[in-house]
């Protein structure tokens, strides 16, 4: 689908720097002393078995979890008091596994919530409708609008998104954080029960955008032939730890990833 | 009909049209019952008020908090005392001032929100109510040292002229509930009402949006306590009459609660039609049972009938209609409008 050629953000230096992060949950090991970069403009998966640490990693640099050990870098800064609004304020913005909406409002105003970064009138300004406050809530209604007619889901903008099919859900998702306008997405398992056709809508939607906007994405994801088409490199990790990085070729050739994936026992 | 419109569009301002005409007009010319006034739309409209900050907290933010009673307590007494020792203080001004009491003590008790959630919420919250309404009761200084416990409102005086007549004392309640309540929808339709429900939908999503937890849940609790103290304020100087911790026991607050929920959670017009359902449902009861059934029926069966009655409801709406009478009402206008269009 895309050719690395005709990038108009061409793929620079790492942005976000994971070393030796270790989490762990009591006895339980989610993640051990793994390191990966990710590089600017480019889409990056996450890949792996079942339990194998992948929306713990995404928890962490999102600051929802607190590694033990190690330490994030975004943009050259170290994230050292993390909590997911100070990673907000930061430029990374995510979705979720099992969708986290808010259910009872409309879809447009899942997505205004998303421009949240953006508004800086109180509640005074607002209870009191000063120009201030109007001027602000018309730009982020138009931004809002353009990533509904941008994500094709002009009709349900209304409606309150508990209502919606799941696909949907996932597509308002994404909206929502695309209204962010954050330099870095992660985006956890935005394909998950899609059928083959919405899969590839997500798809197209993830890779417009990335060139559109030179967004970075790390996005985690099941179905392979999607991660080898979408992204430029690969992580795949095991029990918490990386079993291989690299181009999707490559990955697809590694012996430790065939038998993870293959179900080989480990420790022999 | 589109919700996602966040200006105001013309049938609301049509609809706020009419029910200005209505309250200020129309009322007042054609009702000439003191009863109506004094006893059913003066604290109609106290009730909706505290109802509204109810709403912001509990139907808005999704806090489970149960006290409304306590910060209106709060507001009537800051107001007797701000009368009482500020001289030339106008009227509003002591009322806001007020407001913004209850507000900073909604900030201490909302507090715990940081940490808990739910049902032990419901219970650090109910703290504030009897924690407030204990302070009045043990420092004489709250109650000017009066020792019959009861103690005569001071009269409404703005720009030197009393407002003591039932309508007199509606026309300023409606005054002030009416800006209120504009102010109350615009934050609700606005940017700040959106913080307030993706925190109550979803928090941890809310969060990664960079909405703070903690400013958006204590400003909540400020704004709801602030139309409480107003709200109790007004209540006491209008109503009552008089102020007795007494009268902002827990009873008002699961009033208040059940006004909230059978109006319809997450809704400021469910405000004004829970309280007045709850308000007139009694009234209601009372008239069948001296003219229909003509005291055929004890009294105290009636008013246990009532209890038995809300309960249902309340379990009834709990289930099949979690937005309440606002909701129904909604629903009967979209379909008396599509049979129109048919």
């Amino acid at each position: 689908m895309s050719t690395i050629e005709e990038r108009k953000f061409k793929i620079g230096d790492p942005i976000l720097e994971v070393n030796n992060i270790s989490l762990s949950f009591g006895g339980v090991n989610a993640i051990t002393d793994t390191s990966f970069n990710v590089l600017e403009h480019e889409v990056r998966a996450i890949i792996g078995p079942n339990g194998a640490g992948k929306s713990s990693m995404l928890n962490c640099i999102n600051g929802i979890y607190k590694p033990q050990k190690g330490s994030i870098a975004f943009k050259g800064d170290t994230l050292s008091k993390i909590t997911p609004n100070i990673i907000a304020q930061m430029g990374i913005s995510r979705t979720f596994q099992n969708l986290a909406l808010f259910k009872r409002m409309s879809a447009i105003d899942n997505i205004l919530v998303g421009r949240k970064l953006h508004s800086k009138a109180n509640f005074m300004d607002v209870a009191l409708q000063l120009p201030k406050a109007r001027k602000e809530e018309k730009v982020n209604l138009k931004k809002c609008e353009e990533i509904v007619e941008f994500l094709e889901i002009e009709k349900i903008k209304d409606t309150p998104v508990g209502k919606l099919p799941y696909g949907l859900q996932k597509r308002v998702e994404l909206g929502r954080a695309l209204a962010t306008e954050a330099s870095l997405l992660l985006l956890d398992e935005p394909m998950a029960g899609m059928n083959v056709e919405e899969k590839r809508e997500m798809c197209r939607f993830i890779l417009e955008v990335n060139e559109e906007y030179g967004t970075t994405m790390v996005l985690i994801e099941h179905d392979m032939g999607v991660v080898m088409d979408i992204s430029d490199r690969v992580v795949v990790l095991d029990y918490g730890k990386i079993i291989g990085d690299g181009p999707p070729e490559e990955v697809r050739t590694n012996q430790n990833v065939i038998d993870a994936y293959l179900g080989v026992s480990h420790g022999e | 009909m589109s919700t996602s419109i966040k200006t105001y569009s013309k049938s609301d301002y049509i609809n706020f049209s009419v029910l200005m005409v209505l309250g200020f007009l129309v009322i007042p010319m054609t009702v000439n019952s003191d009863y109506w006034f004094t006893s059913i739309l003066i604290p109609w409209l106290c009730l909706a008020l505290a109802t509204i900050g109810q709403q912001v907290i509990m139907g808005y933010t999704g806090q489970l908090a149960l006290g409304a009673a306590g910060f209106m307590a709060a507001g009537a007494f800051a107001c007797f005392n701000l009368i009482l020792r500020v001289d030339g203080l106008p009227f509003f001004g002591a009322l806001a001032i007020s407001g913004l009491i209850a507000a900073a003590i909604g900030i201490v008790f909302g507090l715990p929100s940081l940490r808990i959630r739910g049902i032990y919420l419901m219970v650090a919250t109910l703290a504030s109510q009897f924690f407030i309404i204990w302070v009045i009761d043990k420092f004489g200084w709250f109650k000017n040292y009066d020792s019959s416990g009861i103690i005569t409102a001071q009269d409404i005086v703005i720009f030197g002229r009393p407002y003591t007549s039932p309508v007199d004392m509606y026309l300023v309640i409606l005054v002030v509930v009416t800006v209120m309540t504009v102010l109350a929808i615009n934050m609700a339709r606005g940017s700040t009402g959106r913080n307030w429900m993706a925190v109550r939908d979803m928090d941890v999503a809310a969060e990664s949006m960079g909405v703070s937890l903690l400013k958006t849940k204590l400003q909540a609790f400020a704004i709801s306590s602030f139309f409480c103290g107003v709200a109790g304020a007004l209540f006491a100087f209008t109503y009552l009459k008089s102020l007795e911790p007494v009268a902002f026991d827990i009873k008002l607050s699961f009033k208040i609660l059940f006004m909230c929920i059978l109006g319809g959670l997450g809704t400021i017009n469910g405000a004004f039609i829970g309280a007045g359902f709850i308000l007139l449902f009694p009234v209601l009861l009372n008239y069948l049972g001296n003219n229909v059934f003509h005291g055929a029926i004890d009294a105290t069966i009636i008013s246990a009938m009532e209890q038995v009655v809300f309960g249902v409801l309340m379990i009834v709406f709990m289930i099949y209609e979690p937005l309440g009478m606002a909701r129904l009402w909604e629903n009967t206008k979209q379909r008396l409008f599509k049979k129109k269009d048919k």
